[in-house]
């Protein structure tokens, strides 16, 4: 493990979460570095999704959810922080792109204005440059009132990017955020993240493994709920440690 | 050798005989109605009171009596239900206490009306002391009504799809902002659907009233929820049965009245819906 400097983000130590009587991750130890992307693979099942959603604590509205150990957001345990300002502090991007049913101003408005009231003119200013910081300004700027639903879905995707920063988080979850998308509208959304870890600290679960490849940092390698290998990226790519990791990332399984 | 295609042209032909089924009752009724009541329909018959024990004039108190006690089950019976509702869907857990509480109101749905009016005249007549009132018979439809919107409401607030509460969440909102915000809004058609049924069905009942509100014959309007009121079903069921010699198209004028009304109101709920869901984008 990466020792303990002033530059870590979240803490996790001897993470055990169940569902019901599934053990979907066991004992899992794992640093997150300031502005540094954080691939997950792994295959399907081998619980990237619910590592993720750990952190925000989003499991927790599934019923038969039981979670040990310790996670800690700048070493504070996160069940001590009040729920919304982790989540506004802990941001997340799904798999599909999930705009709200609302037009493309109210979407990126919607989270500013559930944590507090602020005038038109500061939202609208608010909501422009969040727009921009997901390259999405230029596009949408004429058409800002119409239905979030009319873009396409890398437009949708850089959306709800948006709308994830304009809470003013400090991590970014992203959940398999490019899995519907085609290759071009990908890479405008992997440029995002690769700009946005300047600001933030990014958690990537991607199934795709050459994506890790190319953003992530670090990676690391899932398999049944086990933290198999953690590592930086060109090493996890180049010589990794443990041969299930070789076999997963030369495609051998899942 | 079997055919799937003749199979498949029979199935088709018992299922629209199926539907014709439903269609063609309802149009009989509606054109018997408006065929013998039409000729009744008068501004006078509108909008003036009943008169020489009720076989000459209008049937304006009914009218206002009706509209007063269904505004009234729908004002009791809209924000009780919508709370419940949204409480079933968003917040209790699934236990034993739930399910019992959903399969309470399931069945509720299913008691006889004239159960509903004993237990409104002993309830509010009788131990509230509202005695025969609007008040009483208003409570005692909204009573009536409860389930039915408590179980479309419920229906409409759980077909909001699960991933839009999760992006809520995940923002930052509250439960609460989650539900005022994105839940309720794109659950409103559903719930416009519950309440035009209710609406329905409060405006037609006559045994609810009938311990709880209706007055026989009473010549001036209601001045306050307190007084009892005319109301046209049972109106009708006075003209019909209890008062010999009331013609015929009197009695078919006051069914015509009473559809039209029903009709009326759900139109304006439809047109509500018809508003929300062109907003609906999903």
């Amino acid at each position: 493990m990466v020792t303990i400097g002033v530059g870590v983000k979240f803490e996790i130590h001897d993470l055990n979460i169940w569902f019901g009587s599934a053990h979907a991750i066991r004992h899992v130890n794992i640093e997150i570095q300031t502005n540094e992307i954080l691939s997950v693979i792994g295959p399907a099942n081998s619980g990237k999704t619910t590592f993720l959603r750990t952190l925000n604590r989003l499991n927790e509205l599934y019923a038969n959810y039981n979670i040990t150990g310790e996670v800690e957001l700048e070493r504070e345990d996160i069940r001590s922080i009040e729920i919304g300002e982790l989540r506004r502090k802990v941001g997340m991007v799904f798999a599909l792109p999930l705009p709200l049913p609302l037009s493309i101003f109210d979407n990126v408005a919607y989270g500013i204005k559930m944590h507090d009231r602020r005038g038109k003119k500061e939202l609208e200013e608010k909501v422009e440059e969040t727009l921009r910081q997901a390259y999405l300004w230029e596009e949408v700027k004429d058409r800002l009132s119409e239905s979030a639903f009319k873009l396409s879905g890398g437009q949708q995707q850089r959306l709800c990017i948006a709308r994830t920063l304009a809470v003013g988080p400090e991590v970014i979850l992203f959940d398999e955020p490019c899995s519907g998308l085609d290759p071009i509208s990908t890479a405008k959304v992997e440029d995002a993240m690769v700009k946005l870890k300047e600001k933030f600290t990014i958690v990537l679960v991607t199934n795709n493994v050459k994506q890790a490849a190319r953003v992530g940092d670090k990676t690391a390698f899932f398999l049944n709920g086990e933290l198999v290998e953690l590592d930086k990226t060109d090493r996890i790519f180049t010589a990794p440690q443990d041969k299930r990791t070789d076999g997963y990332i030369r495609g051998k399984f899942g | 050798m079997r055919n799937p295609y003749r199979a498949q042209r029979i199935a088709f032909f018992f299922l629209f005989l199926a539907t014709l089924l439903i269609v063609v009752p309802v149009g009989l009724i509606v054109v018997i109605i408006v065929q013998k009541g039409l000729p009744a329909i008068s501004w006078q018959f509108l909008s003036d009171i009943p008169r020489h024990g009720m076989r000459v004039g209008g049937i304006f108190p009914a009218i206002v009596g009706t509209i007063y006690l269904v505004t009234g089950a729908i004002i009791f019976a809209l924000p009780i239900g919508l709370l419940a509702a949204i409480y079933l869907s968003e917040y209790s857990k699934d236990n034993f206490l739930t399910r019992i509480i959903r399969l309470a109101i399931v069945n509720l749905a299913g008691v006889p009306s004239v159960v509903y009016g004993l237990f409104g005249l002993a309830l509010f007549v009788v131990f509230l002391k509202f005695g025969a009132s609007i008040l009483s018979g208003s409570l005692t439809l909204g009573i009536m009504i409860l389930p039915i919107i408590i179980t479309t409401s419920r229906e409409a607030l759980e077909s909001v799809p699960q991933s839009f509460r999760e992006v809520s969440l995940s923002l930052g909102a509250s439960k609460w902002q989650t539900i005022r915000h994105i839940v309720l809004p794109n659950a409103i058609p559903g719930i416009l659907t519950g309440t035009i049924l209710g609406i329905g069905r409060a405006a037609g009942e006559t045994a609810p009233i009938l311990f709880t509100v209706a007055a026989f014959y009473l010549p001036q309007l209601p001045d306050s929820i307190f007084d009892q009121a005319m109301a046209l079903p049972y109106h009708l069921y006075v003209i019909s049965t209890q008062v010999p010699n009331v013609d015929e198209k009197i009695r078919y004028g006051t069914a015509l009245v009473l559809l039209a009304l029903v009709l009326f109101m759900n139109l304006v709920a439809i047109i509500i819906r018809y508003k929300f869901r062109k907003r609906k984008k999903w």
